[in-house]
């Protein structure tokens, strides 16, 4: 019976992990192995009734609305680029904050015709500028974007900008933010259904835990 | 990569094949469940694969138009669409068809086609099931077709059922109430869809409503559990309009039907669930079971669907796919049980055949130059003549 299975809780690596223990610490939840060393993925807790699993943070809604874990902690620029209404995120944990900016060499014109953008979040980009009534082309990178300006890849980008010193360290300004990022609690829709008896007190200890 | 080579064999994705025996099994689901409909007094109804999209997507299914497959009819010229749900044709065949002015009994299975799959992992060719229960308004009608859904679960091997409940007039009611438009309605909606209370709290904090409408709304996502969470709700929600006091007896009518309908069921109450917003108009509901992420059935009230066929009716019902509910009986296959007949030119043992087969024995005919082994077959008996009695039926 699944009842007696336990709750299972996805994080990813890095900056979410160690900013979400500190959460999890009030409800006794602590990994038994540090899961920045441990090459386990499925690692127990001192809860025995709550397991954690370490995936990919793109991966994270994905383990969580096929049901493969029941919580997760996903970024929200995850949650916006991805979409769908496969899942709940009843929780700002107020945690990995950054903002999702449009960024380019400062004397960028956004008005000119079509722009052409770099940026992993294809999705939120294109649903942003198409907002404004632009029209732009996107061109999709992996990873460092900064440089796409430089080398005429692309006029802007859109990324995550914490302090702005990658930015600034490749000659380039924050234009406009999208939106505010911060992590949330995300919680597979049928477990919320099925053992809300377990997840409900869990979610609002983890919600006292942020404030 | 040997494209061609490869590629002939490969279904689509997410489009599925029933083999056997699965498929056997797959059939005796379908009868079983048909009949349980029918002992119900619901009446089979089988509308074409294909009709106008018009009438496909017509009234409050608009949803529905991504889901569709679309095509021009040469006769025509007009745009025809592949059903992507049954729903909306057993509308239109109650109000335009059999206008009848009581209440209308209909149920269906057939295969509806997907542009997408429905939720994750689920097919884009379901076996859809259903009973609609047209022509009556009230909550008698839903406990009704909620009670024939779970016993039809029950008949698929569905043990330890979930049934979630929501009333889509609450969260309407009070977006009515607070006057708000329709883009800041359908924003609000999709927060409350992922019951993102600080989305919620930061979309409202943007428009222009009192304080008690914005904590009525504010409340909706956590107002999920227990038949418990009901009376938190009238407390709430206490002196919210009329439309949500309504949403709130219904439901509670619900529960205290079914608690006495069905006993063994867990009733799970979640005031934000908005599934099919647009589309419902009252109760809406789902069904669950313990280890599946899917949900097995679902259903709710959709009054004034049949206006654009020319009646709107009252109407509810719920349906389900079949080929994803034959995963949950654990029913083993069906064992060899057939009798193997040799190839001869023999009037008795025709004859003997087809005695057999009409006691209702499986008997197959061994072709010549076929090497006769039970594992092919399925046979654990063959056909042998004995001297003394004829054709006789051994053991192999």
């Amino acid at each position: 019976m699944p009842q007696a299975e336990p709750i299972t809780l996805a994080l990813s690596k890095g900056r979410i992990l160690e900013q979400t223990l500190p959460l999890l610490a009030p409800l006794g939840i602590e990994p038994l192995e540090d899961p920045e060393k441990s090459r386990q993925l499925l690692i127990p807790t001192r809860r025995d009734d709550v397991r954690l699993i370490i995936v990919r943070a793109t991966d994270v809604p994905t383990y969580v609305a096929y049901g493969g874990a029941d919580l997760g902690v996903a970024g929200k620029d995850v949650l916006m680029e991805q979409g769908g209404h496969g899942l709940y995120e009843p929780v700002d944990l107020r945690i990995a904050r950054c903002r999702l900016m449009v960024a380019g060499p400062p004397d960028t014109d956004l008005e000119r015709r079509r722009l052409r953008v770099a940026t992993k979040f294809v999705n939120i980009t294109r649903r942003y500028f198409a907002a404004r009534g632009r029209q732009v082309d996107l061109i999709k990178l992996y990873g460092s974007m900064e440089l796409a300006p430089m080398v005429g890849l692309a006029d802007v980008i859109v990324d995550l900008v914490d302090t702005g010193n990658t930015l600034k360290a490749n000659g380039l300004a924050p234009l406009e933010c999208i939106a505010d990022i911060s992590a949330r609690l995300v919680v597979n829709k049928t477990s919320m259904k099925l053992r809300h008896q377990a997840l409900k007190p869990m979610i609002s200890q983890i919600a006292e835990s942020v404030e | 990569m040997h494209v061609g080579k490869q590629s002939a064999w490969l279904l689509p994705d997410a489009i599925e094949e029933v083999l056997p025996p699965a498929a056997k099994q797959l059939e005796q689901l379908r009868q079983a469940v048909l009949k349980i409909c029918a002992l119900w007094g619901y009446e089979q109804i089988m509308p074409p694969a294909i009709e106008f999209l018009e009438s496909l997507l017509s009234g409050s299914a608009h949803d529905l138009d991504l889901d569709t497959f679309k095509l021009t009819d040469q006769l025509s010229g007009r745009m025809m669409g592949v059903r992507a749900d049954i729903t909306p044709q057993a509308a239109r065949i109650d109000a335009h068809q059999l206008k009848s002015d009581g209440p209308t009994r209909l149920c269906y299975t057939g295969t509806v086609l997907k542009t997408r799959p429905d939720g994750l992992g689920n097919s884009r060719n379901p076996l859809q099931m259903g009973a609609e229960l047209y022509g009556h308004a009230g909550v008698e009608s839903d406990v009704e077709v909620i009670a024939l859904m779970v016993q039809v679960l029950q008949a698929a091997g569905a043990e330890s059922l979930h049934i979630d409940l929501g009333h889509v007039g609450i969260f309407r009611g009070l977006v009515e109430d607070a006057g708000l438009e329709a883009d800041s309605e359908t924003r609000l909606w999709d927060a409350l869809q992922r019951k993102s209370a600080p989305d919620l709290q930061e979309l409202l904090s943007q428009l222009s409503i009192g304080d008690q409408q914005r904590d009525w709304i504010t409340a909706l996502p956590a107002l999920n559990g227990g038949p418990e969470v009901l009376k938190e709700a009238k407390t709430r929600l206490a002196g919210a309009g009329s439309a949500v006091q309504q949403a709130l007896s219904d439901l509670s009518a619900i529960i205290d039907a079914l608690s006495r309908w069905l006993p063994n069921v867990t009733l799970h109450f979640d005031l934000g669930e908005l599934r099919g917003y647009r589309y419902h108009t009252g109760v809406v509901f789902a069904a669950y079971v313990s280890g599946r992420a899917q949900e097995l059935a679902r259903g709710g009230r959709y009054d004034g669907i049949g206006e654009v066929f020319g009646r709107a009716r009252a109407a509810t019902g719920f349906s389900t796919d079949l080929k994803a509910l034959l995963l949950l009986s654990d029913a083993p296959p069906p064992s060899q049980n057939a009798i193997a007949a040799p190839w001869q030119d023999d009037a008795q043992l025709r004859q003997k055949v087809m005695d057999l087969r009409a006691e209702g024995e499986v008997v197959i005919w061994m072709l010549p130059d076929h090497e006769f082994t039970p594992d092919t077959l399925g046979c654990n008996r063959k056909l042998i003549l004995t001297t003394d009695a004829g054709w006789q039926v051994k053991p192999v």
